[in-house]
């Protein structure tokens, strides 16, 4: 029984969880777009939306991606992919660029994740205490300093773990701070009282859902 | 008269120590100042602590001096990169100090020490290992972390234009760490696409005065390529 139950869930694609994140950014909002899926989100807000997108090495107003013949070498995002800039687009150095984040000018910021818990805590960037390497690059100034942060990501792990949790075990990015989730099976407001499911998948059903979560998910009142 | 160009990179270098702290711009491979480590690769400086965004790639320019024992520490935001075997290298058998700091306090960091702000609070790494023995302050309900400002005794910079004063101008996102590398730094090094006459310059286009400017090297080189 549970087995065709599984069989007709249609999670969302990449695409579509992109798709639904850009349908609910608004005209005007200054938006970073983290390195990874969440790029992909200003493919889908139409130019006549006129959204302004952010990136750390001082890129304000980018547009698409160049075509080939047409690449400025000197103008890149922080995910070093060759950029556009749009007409009113603007350069600054990387103090002021961080003080937009660090400043709370940015409406947004939408970041990848390793985990989110149900009090808006976010783990982003290091994968144990003892990471080798870490590399945090401008998560910590995103996640502490744009007006709101949504994450982008799928609900679990390859091997089916839940990444919405009740308490992060991955080292913090920040405590507090993720307001909205967009996985492949659902989207999930963070609310004083946890998460909060706004839509799921076609087929989904709020208990196998919760099966896939490990905090407690509430129903949109 | 005033005149800041130097003809040569063995000019350019001098009096760099052991020891130094070396601020880099550079961001990827646009706006990095490459000749400059190449030519502190060559005057021979070591025990050097490093602050750049990323710990270099490859087997070139700032892995290249990690490479070659001159580096006792780095600090960056991102260690990573598309070849970073040198640093990995280097960190895994203990050859290298590495202290990770979130990007914008570490710009922010800079722009600090060029400022004469010895510290500052900032929201960022709150709640994380960054935070672990520094100050926290609650300011109007919000908790903060004491970050330190970040002071260079040598700043390596690329610039787009520059003219005989040191005035500096950047390209797109050559920008990037530039200017906050050139005024939180004792001795800013820069290395320049095209030199212009005084006065040629626009002064509302001017990025860097002069005034956090040293010496400066005609370095022609054309556009940055790969990462």
């Amino acid at each position: 029984m549970s087995e065709t139950v599984v069989t007709d869930i249609k999670p969302f694609s990449r695409v579509q969880m992109a798709q639904n994140a850009a349908a609910d950014i608004p005209e005007g909002w200054y938006v970073n777009l983290g390195i990874g899926m969440p790029t992909a989100i200003a493919d889908w807000v139409p130019a006549e939306r006129e959204v302004i997108f952010h990136s750390e090495n001082g890129v304000l107003g980018m547009g698409p991606a160049p075509e080939k013949d047409s690449i400025e070498p000197w103008l890149i995002n922080a995910g070093k992919q060759y950029v556009t800039l749009r007409a009113g687009g603007s350069i600054c150095h990387h103090a002021d660029s961080f003080s937009m984040i660090r400043g709370g000018h940015l409406d947004l910021c939408v970041l990848g994740a390793f985990q989110v818990a149900d009090n808006g805590d976010i783990a982003n960037w290091a994968t144990s205490e003892n990471d080798t390497a870490p590399a945090v690059g401008g998560a910590m100034d995103l996640a502490a300093g744009a007006k709101r942060l949504w994450v982008l990501m799928d609900h679990t792990t390859k091997d089916g773990s839940p990444k919405l949790v009740t308490r992060c075990t991955y080292p913090l990015t920040a405590p507090a701070c993720v307001r909205r989730v967009y996985t492949n099976l659902a989207t999930i407001d963070v609310t004083e009282r946890g998460f909060v499911v706004r839509a799921m998948a076609p087929g989904m059903t709020f208990e196998n859902l919760q099966a896939r979560t490990d905090a407690k998910l509430h129903i949109a009142a | 008269m005033i005149n800041k160009i130097v003809q040569s990179m063995a000019e350019l270098m001098t009096g760099i120590k052991d020891g130094s702290t070396v601020l880099l711009g550079g961001f990827g491979s646009v706006g990095q100042p490459n000749a400059l480590i190449d030519g502190l690769i060559e005057q021979g400086a070591k025990d050097l602590v490093v602050a750049c965004n990323n710990a270099g790639a490859g087997h070139v320019g700032l892995a290249r001096l990690m490479e070659l024992g001159r580096v006792r520490k780095i600090i960056c935001s991102f260690p990573r990169s598309s070849d970073p075997v040198v640093f990995e290298t280097l960190y895994r058998a203990g050859k290298i100090e590495l202290e990770i700091v979130p990007q914008g306090t570490l710009a922010e960091r800079m722009r600090a020490a060029g400022a004469g702000v010895p510290a500052f609070f900032t929201a960022t790494g709150v709640g994380t290992k960054m935070a672990v023995g520094k100050e926290h302050r609650e300011i109007d309900g919000r908790t903060y972390i004491l970050e330190q400002a970040l002071k260079g005794d040598i700043g390596l910079v690329e610039a787009w234009e520059a003219d005989r004063w040191g005035n500096l101008t950047y390209r797109l996102a050559g920008r990037n760490f530039n200017p906050v590398v050139a005024m939180a730094s004792a001795l800013t090094l820069v290395q320049t696409q095209h030199v212009r006459e005084l006065g040629q310059i626009d002064p509302d286009h001017i990025v860097t005065p002069g005034i956090f400017v040293d010496r400066v090297l005609h370095v022609p080189y054309g556009d940055p390529s790969g990462f």
